[in-house]
């Protein structure tokens, strides 16, 4: 897989192109930078009206239960629409044409699962967290605690990469170049995000999202609508003029195959990596964690046909936009630019709308790793508090006010880990983190998820099987992949061990945790428990006993 | 409200499970898996069809459509947007219209029992 592949599935805005970047010669970065702060000062007062509200335990990791549908829905789209969603996907489609576009779909159809199989019976279930599922009828100790593993696996890993991300980002639109300088950007990031989730909980996190998501998406429509009518709202003309731009051979941006298409090696790892997304989404903790928001299981599910609308949109204007971006811009301009296939959207609305435009997209992007890496933390704090400290250590003797007391501490502790790693981490090539992440929800979480919702004789051993196969052969095939080793994107270039040619681990791990959860299932002599089956199904089909939403204050 | 215990409990049978063994709820988990199961199947397929045709049939997806630029792989990739918005309509009104009421009646009738 090249390096563009990767950093458009993956979630990280900067890593491998934007390493070399040097300080960007377009546009003013004070216009980029005052626009950005006001995008802060107004998100923080909102976190600081929010955080009145914050009491229990309930409204600090799930705003009180008392989000509507449309709302939880934006935030979700809010919380999924990464940098590279938009920079990455833009970029690839600009490009690499077609096999862009082709990422935008595993990333959108994956919410069919979420919707249909996993939103509203994880809402009437669950309580704040993923492992509160999977823990409903199994032994608590062992499987909240792989539960939790997995979680906080899935969410630094996710981390890692936005703050990795973070520092290239600063390289392309701020046009900060020295390390030194970078490092300042991820710590101001970082601290920003533990005010606001510690300040805000649940409730600011959430409203952040929202607020990034309406920029987001209003600033990709009016770039769409801005291109589309340079073409005399004509797709054909826009993609002739892509092709156009691209010179001889530019045809291949219409066709599929330019980039992945290589040999059949890396089309198994596309096949592998299309798996990944289509299954990942519906295990990705800090999705999970936002249909807790709502009160009900139909406000989950208006929540989720809210997000599909939304991203769906949004990734219908990245088509216009990436090929906006081919045709406008030119496929040279844009890998001559600092930051290279990160920098097609900027660049494009550079051309568009000048400095100000760009300075507002700017800030939009940098809104985006904010509310994303927001997201993540309080989804990490929640687990290791509410699973691993409160269930786990207590064994659930514990007040919740000392519950939220250690979840605050734990977002502390996260935002410095984030912080750090995301300094360390900030010139490696650390794009296969995020891919990474979908592939541990996919194997790991989702099998789980959707057995112990499902299957009457799922164990505890069958979780466990599942949630460490899942989770263990994901970290030891991408160690042996390509990705880390023996090739020249690699991780560690030097070195060869990449016994495993796929450069996602997919196409076997997700098999794998669904057949370790099988076998250890029926390998188990555990006693069934159908009382506590007939619980969890009752409730999770009717709503019966589920988590209320607090008083409105 | 309908008895759900016309028969009388096992003994040791919880209320769950005797909600669980009901007429109802075993109507509404069959109405609920008769949807959800098939249109997973129905919607995966479909998104597997589309990705191993855009990796392995690249003269098929690069058919132009009369002289334009758009492509037969581009029709089937905005096909894959159309069918997932069109799923989702589907599914929020038929659980707004078929599911919610069943769903609602059952679990008044469980937290105004005695559970």
């Amino acid at each position: 897989m090249s390096g563009n592949l990767t950093l458009a599935a993956d979630g990280t805005a900067g890593a491998p192109t934007v390493v070399a970047a040097e300080a960007t010669d377009i546009g003013n970065p004070w216009v980029n930078i005052g626009i950005f702060a006001a995008f802060v000062l107004v998100t923080l007062v909102i976190v600081f009206r929010a955080s009145r509200q914050n009491k229990s335990a309930a409204d600090f990791y799930a705003g009180g239960r008392n989000f509507t549908g449309p709302q939880n829905g934006t935030a979700i789209a809010g919380d999924y629409l990464s940098a590279a969603s938009f920079l990455g996907i833009c970029g690839a489609i600009a490009l690499n044409g077609y096999d862009g576009f082709l990422y935008s779909i595993g990333f959108l159809v994956a919410w069919l699962v979420a919707l249909l199989l996993v939103a509203e019976l994880l809402r009437n279930t669950g309580k704040f967290t993923m492992a509160d599922v999977l823990s409903f009828r199994l032994r608590q100790r062992p499987v909240r605690m792989a539960a939790a593993l997995a979680t906080l696996l899935v969410v630094f890993f996710y981390l890692l990469a936005q703050m990795a991300g973070a520092g290239g980002l600063v390289a392309l639109l701020l046009g900060v170049d020295s390390r030194a300088g970078q490092s300042l950007v991820i710590a101001v990031v970082g601290a920003l995000m533990i005010l606001y989730v510690l300040v805000g909980g649940m409730k600011g996190t959430t409203w952040v999202q929202i607020i990034k998501a309406i920029l987001l998406i209003a600033g990709a429509a009016i770039m769409t609508v801005w291109v589309l009518a340079q073409y005399g709202f004509n797709l054909s003309d826009l993609l002739g003029g892509a092709v156009e731009a691209a010179g001889p051979g530019g045809e291949a941006l219409l066709e599929p195959g330019k980039q992945y298409g290589a040999d059949s090696t890396s089309k198994l790892s596309f096949l592998s990596l299309a798996l990944a997304l289509v299954l990942g989404t519906a295990g990705l903790p800090h999705v999970l964690m936002r249909f807790y928001t709502v009160p009900t299981a139909k406000e989950a599910r208006r929540s989720v046909v809210w997000a599909i609308w939304l991203i769906g949109i949004f990734y219908l204007f990245t088509l216009v936009l990436g090929y906006g971006a081919g045709a406008l811009v030119g496929p040279e301009a844009i890998n001559n630019a600092p930051g290279g296939v990160n920098s097609a959207a900027p660049l494009l609305a550079f051309a568009l709308g000048g400095e100000i435009l760009l300075g507002l997209i700017s800030a939009v992007a940098f809104a985006t790793i904010l509310a994303v890496v927001a997201g993540l933390t309080i989804t990490a704090a929640a687990s290791f508090s509410h699973d691993i400290y409160a269930n786990v250590i207590k064994k659930g003797q514990v007040k919740p006010d000392s519950e939220v007391r250690i979840a605050r501490w734990t977002v502390v502790v996260i935002g410095v880990i984030a912080i750090v790693g995301g300094i360390f981490a900030q010139n490696q090539n650390v794009a296969f983190l995020v891919a990474l992440a979908f592939a541990v929800a996919a194997s790991a979480n989702l099998p789980t998820i959707v057995f112990s919702l499902f299957w009457k004789r799922f164990n505890t051993s069958g979780a466990l099987w599942s949630i460490y196969g899942g989770l263990v052969s994901c970290i030891v095939l991408i160690v042996l992949s390509p990705t880390v080793s023996g090739d020249e994107k690699a991780m560690f270039p030097g070195a060869d061990f990449a016994v495993f040619p796929l450069t996602n681990p997919g196409l076997v791990s997700i098999p794998l945790g669904f057949l370790l959860g099988i076998v250890g299932t029926f390998l188990s002599k555990e006693k069934p428990h159908p009382e506590k089956f007939a619980e969890m199904e009752v409730r999770s089909l009717t709503g019966a006993g589920a988590e209320k939403a607090t008083a409105k204050h | 409200m309908t008895d759900l215990s016309k028969e009388g409990p096992p003994p040791g049978e919880t209320e769950y499970q005797r909600v669980q063994r009901s007429d109802e709820f075993q109507g509404l988990r069959r109405a609920f898996r008769n949807f959800v199961f098939p249109m997973t199947a129905l919607f995966l397929a479909w998104y597997f069809v589309y990705v191993l045709l855009a990796n392995y049939a690249h003269d098929f997806m690069s058919i132009r459509l009369g002289d334009s630029n758009i492509t037969v792989g581009l029709l089937f990739g905005l096909g894959q947007f159309v069918s997932t918005f069109a799923i989702t309509m589907l599914y929020a009104r038929w659980a707004n219209k078929k599911f919610d009421a069943r769903a609602d009646a059952l679990r008044r009738e469980i937290e105004e029992g005695d559970l």
